[in-house]
């Protein structure tokens, strides 16, 4: 299908069957539609959307669909295009911003979550922007990198959250079975502030507010959700921090070596967003973990069994060492170890364009300073603040100077508003204006129905009668009773049996045979 | 090509529905078994005969197999004479259609056994006498290689559908019954005079002799423009089969006609009559008018894409189930009639892949639909939710088949999708910009199917009545079966189908393609 020829000059041509183009601008089309494709799976914007909704499936089906393998698809996919996006400038580009960008708003809506898998959810999102971005300049080795050591701590996040989530529910059947209290302790601070969508509203066990103290009654949970959250914020010697700082370290590179200008927006991006996991993640823990049980629910929760909490520790441990599988060297002595850059030379055999990234000790320092900033931001407002646990309300949104951007985030920046005004709302009602008005209304009812049908029957009637009756038998008396009985049987041949018109459409059809026939006849003799 | 007047296994197949009329016609009409048992087994033994049709059939050979042919009529100069004949035979493009129709057939009638509307409307021995007439000149359509002979059979099959609408239909019947009749007709009318037309210049109606005539320029229809001899002659038998397909804009008797229809006239109006539409484009308008086909292609392809996204677009809106499958068969044959007119391998391969995906699909919808409407006596989705609760095994087959129609990979409809869109956007005479919309149907096909799915199958049981519906009966499980095994059959194992129509379609391709490079230079110099 696709033929390819020489021409003159340097620019190859490539054929798609009418259409002649460059191959460069080829190659550009094409990562650039992969790079849509691989939006939808990765859940990159503008396409992202889907990811947090599709949280509402079971806490094992998010831990290993949503956030480890189904949607590092997109990056996989693309790294495996990687001969292509190596040649294709400025879709590249356009994938580092995508990449960044998302890594930047999903991690800033994450930090106004109070579902704490809609937390997780965004926090993919945000990881995967990371992985999208970290193809844009290049790295592919990094990019690679991220997603397997996300893969561990993600899941365990998510499995961990499926613990509280647990924890809490079996906490609230607890406590209603008690008998006696029939509200917990946070419903009737709802009371007392009118809060309203606390009214009647049923319990929610994933909602953070209604969390809190669950250290000591959920230890493993608890120590296994602090790994992975230091290995998502990037804090040495968790996975996260290797694989996080080779992401940024090659954007610097790009920068800096390939004037990349891609490579300094990505950094730059980058940071703050590596500054926001670390904030949206120690929130959590805050909530989640710190402090008094803010219902009885919580007060009432226990350590889920074994049958959760084993693999929570098998996912702790390599959140721990996953990193280590491709350990830069000069750090410590650690590649001395565990060998240095292990799974970049795996790669390099079937990634064309990989290259080995060499340990940044200033980048990595500053996103260090930046994740360990973030916690101890995040601890300050979250920790010794109880402002949550009087009012209902968040810290940030009690502030008045964050309270404008805590609401955007909480709204989730009314992306999902947006789209249905903009796409869903307008598509349902082009369908029912194409399906009720075009279709039916205009084209079946009036044009055939109406139009035709009834337009065939006055003509018939017509004919029959003004014509006949009244022109005819005006002008010639004489022949006006001939008319009058055509007429009478012309009008008979309205009888809106089908049978009767498909004799009229034989005999037509009779007529014009014979009259194409007539001249061969003719001929013959 | 052997062609001789001795009893082929074509004509075999061709009349045992005709001779399972004899045994019918002495049954009493109380006799219900006996006469929905002797009609099966009748159509399962047509059914076996066209399987030893494949079987005998070389994949290999490009020209008719197992021809037959006897002189009918004979009119006209001695010297010269014009000859009509009794000419059957079967290439690839005939056999895989005939197979279909015997595969659909025994379906439909298994699935009348149990229908209410013919207990309440009796006649029982009348309606499976014409399902019986309705297979013969289903068959005949697709086996008669004379033109003459073709028209008959593609009046013949008005006839019987005529009555099984008005007679076993639905509230409206009478009205549907007439649009449908009177619609077609006047599109027919149109290809007689065409088929006078090519006849009288020929002095042939044998298929072959005027393929092989336009072949070697004995026979000529000039053509200088698109309303010149054959872009009219085109026409005249272009419109015939849009009519039939149906191709927007002309559909608007089809919702009435599927809405009224008893279920088993739906499954083969849908499955089989819908084909002879797209199996006459590529059977007649192709090989007898390549240069106009060529000329005409990017028009056609235009009501093609218009016809995928409106038929999309409409079903969507859609409340009545019926009605939603109805108009999304506007959308698949749109995919159908882009891929012939691609007029390439690919395209017309995979046109003639989706015109036996969506018989088998859509087929499969209408049974499906059916048997609810059975139960519940509505076909408004609002009246179901949480079907899939109440009937787990009816909810998986419906999930299969409403995949096969969104065209899930490694289900039938995609095999059919994908090569269409492979031949559209390779094509010479369209382009990359047909697919790219066409590509939308397949995304719109997943909007309205799991808007259906989700409707019915999914949510709570909620409402009192869907709460204690019949498991399905055994015969309604005997009806799905061969469904679901052909859908998973082609979705994974399609070469067999390819290898049969792979020469058939190599010598229409290489035949119309030089008209189509002619085409193509003189447009764009």
């Amino acid at each position: 299908m696709i033929a390819e020829q020489e021409e003159s000059g340097q620019e190859r041509m490539v054929q798609f069957g009418s259409i002649s183009l460059p191959l460069g601008t080829v190659i550009g089309l094409i990562t650039f539609c992969f790079l849509i494709g691989a939006a939808g799976k990765s859940a990159q914007i503008p396409l992202f959307v889907w990811l947090p909704d599709a949280m509402a499936g079971p806490t094992p089906v998010s831990a290993l669909i949503h956030a480890a393998t189904m949607v590092t698809a997109g990056v996989y996919m693309m790294t495996r295009s990687n001969v292509l996006y190596h040649h294709a400038e400025v879709t590249s580009f356009i994938v580092t911003i995508v990449g960044a960008s998302t890594a930047l708003i999903a991690g800033f809506i994450a930090m106004g979550q109070w579902d704490i898998k809609r937390v997780l959810a965004y926090s993919t999102i945000s990881q995967l922007g990371f992985m999208v971005a970290a193809v844009g300049v290049g790295a592919f080795g990094a990019a690679m990198f991220h997603l397997v050591t996300h893969a561990f701590f993600k899941a365990l996040l998510f499995l961990g959250s499926g613990s509280v989530i647990h924890g809490i529910e079996h906490g609230h059947h607890e406590a209603h079975s008690q008998g006696g209290h029939g509200h917990d302790a946070h419903d009737e601070h709802a009371d007392e502030h009118h809060d309203e969508h606390h009214e009647e509203a049923p319990f929610d066990p994933q909602d953070m507010r209604n969390m809190g103290g669950l250290r000591r009654r959920m230890p493993i949970t608890y120590w296994t959700y602090v790994f992975g959250t230091l290995a998502l914020a990037g804090i040495f010697p968790f996975a996260g921090f290797w694989s996080k700082d080779e992401i940024l370290a090659d954007s610097w590179l790009a920068g800096l070596f390939e004037n990349n200008l891609g490579g300094y927006i990505a950094l730059g991006l980058l940071l703050i967003s590596a500054g926001f996991t670390a904030f949206y993640m120690w929130r959590q823990i805050e909530m989640v973990f710190h402090g008094e049980p803010r219902t009885e629910a919580a007060d009432h929760a226990h350590e889920s069994s074994p049958l959760m909490t084993i693999p929570l520790l098998v996912l702790g441990f390599f959140s721990l060492f996953v990193g280590f599988i491709n350990t830069p060297t000069g750090v410590l002595g650690l590649s001395n170890i565990f060998g240095a850059h292990g799974l970049a030379t795996w790669l390099e055999a079937s990634v064309a364009n990989l290259h080995i990234a060499e340990f940044q000790p200033l980048i990595a320092l500053g996103a260090l300073i930046i994740g360990l900033g973030a916690i101890f931001l995040a601890r300050s407002i979250y920790g010794f603040n109880h402002a949550l646990t009087k009012k209902g309300r968040d810290p940030l949104e009690a502030r008045p100077e964050s309270a404008q951007a805590f609401k955007l985030a909480n709204a989730r920046m009314y992306w999902d508003e947006a789209y249905d005004a903009i796409f869903v709302r307008p598509f349902q009602r082009i369908g029912y204006w194409l399906a009720d008005k075009l279709d039916w209304a205009f084209w079946h009812d009036y044009v055939h129905d109406t139009v035709i049908w009834r337009g065939f029957v006055a003509i018939g009637d017509l004919l029959a009668n003004p014509f006949d009756l009244g022109l005819i038998d005006g002008i010639v008396n004489g022949i006006g009773r001939l008319a009058q009985w055509i007429s009478a049987r012309g009008s008979r041949v309205q009888t809106g049996y089908v049978r009767t018109y498909a004799i009229s459409v034989l005999l037509g059809v009779v007529v014009v045979i014979l009259l194409l026939l007539l001249p061969m006849i003719t001929n013959a003799r | 090509m052997e062609v001789s007047g001795g009893l082929s296994l074509v004509t075999i197949v061709l009349f045992l529905p005709l001779i399972g009329l004899i045994p019918l016609i002495f049954l009493r009409e109380d006799q219900h078994d006996a006469i929905r048992w002797t009609t099966l087994g009748f159509t399962l033994v047509t059914f076996a005969a066209s399987l030893l049709l494949w079987a005998g059939f070389d994949g290999n050979v490009s020209s008719l197999q197992m021809a037959q042919r006897n002189t009918w009529v004979t009119f006209g100069p001695t010297d010269a004479p014009y000859v009509i004949s009794y000419f059957v035979g079967i290439d690839g493009l005939s056999l895989l259609l005939v197979i279909m129709t015997t595969f659909i057939v025994p379906l439909a009638v298994l699935s009348s056994f149990r229908a209410h509307v013919i207990h309440e409307r009796g006649r029982e021995k009348l309606y499976y006498g014409f399902m019986l007439l309705l297979e013969w000149a289903m068959i005949g359509v697709f086996v008669a290689q004379d033109l003459f002979l073709f028209y008959v059979f593609w009046e013949i099959t008005l006839v019987p559908m005529y009555f099984l609408i008005g007679i076993w239909g639905a509230e409206n019947r009478v009205y549907a019954a007439v649009k449908f009749f009177l619609y077609t007709v006047a599109g027919s009318i149109l290809m007689l005079l065409g088929i006078l037309y090519v006849g009288i210049n020929a002095h042939t109606f044998a298929m072959p002799d005027l393929v092989a005539g336009v072949q070697n320029g004995t026979i000529n229809f000039p053509f200088v423009g698109l309303f010149s001899t054959q872009g009219l002659l085109f026409l005249s038998f272009f419109v015939a089969f849009a009519v039939k397909v149906p191709i927007w804009p002309l559909h608007s008797w089809l919702p009435d006609a599927h809405v009224q229809a008893p279920t088993a006239g739906s499954v083969i109006l849908a499955g089989v009559l819908l084909k002879m539409g797209t199996y006459g484009l590529v059977r007649f308008c192709l090989p007898m008018f390549p240069e106009a086909s060529a000329a005409w292609a990017p028009f056609v392809a235009v009501l093609a894409v218009i016809g995928i996204i409106y038929g999309a677009w409409v079903s969507f809106a859609q409340t009545d189930m019926k009605k939603l499958v109805a108009y999304s068969s506007v959308s698949h044959l749109g995919f159908v009639v882009l891929g012939i007119f691609a007029l390439n391998q690919a395209g017309i391969e995979g046109g003639i892949m989706q015109m036996v995906n969506h018989g088998i699909s859509t087929g499969g919808l209408f049974l499906l639909v059916g048997m609810l409407y059975e139960r519940r006596h509505t076909k408004e989705m609002a009246a179901y939710g949480g079907i899939w609760k109440a009937l787990p095994l009816f909810g998986a087959i419906s999930l299969l088949v409403t995949l096969s129609s969104m065209g899930l990979p490694g289900l039938n409809g995609f095999v059919g999708e994908f090569t269409i869109l492979l031949g559209s956007y390779g094509s010479t005479v369209l382009g990359a910009g047909f697919t790219v919309f066409a590509t939308l149907g397949v995304i719109l096909a997943a909007v309205y199917m799991l808007k259906m799915f989700q409707k019915v199958y999914m949510g709570e049981l909620d409402k009192e009545e869907n709460k204690h519906l019949p498991p399905l009966h055994w015969q309604e499980i005997a009806v799905l079966i061969p469904i679901v095994i052909a859908i998973i059959y082609i979705g994974v194992q399609p070469a067999p189908f390819f290898h049969t129509m792979d020469a058939t379609v190599n010598q229409l391709v290489a035949h119309v393609g030089e008209a189509a490079t002619t085409i193509a230079s003189n447009i764009t110099p």
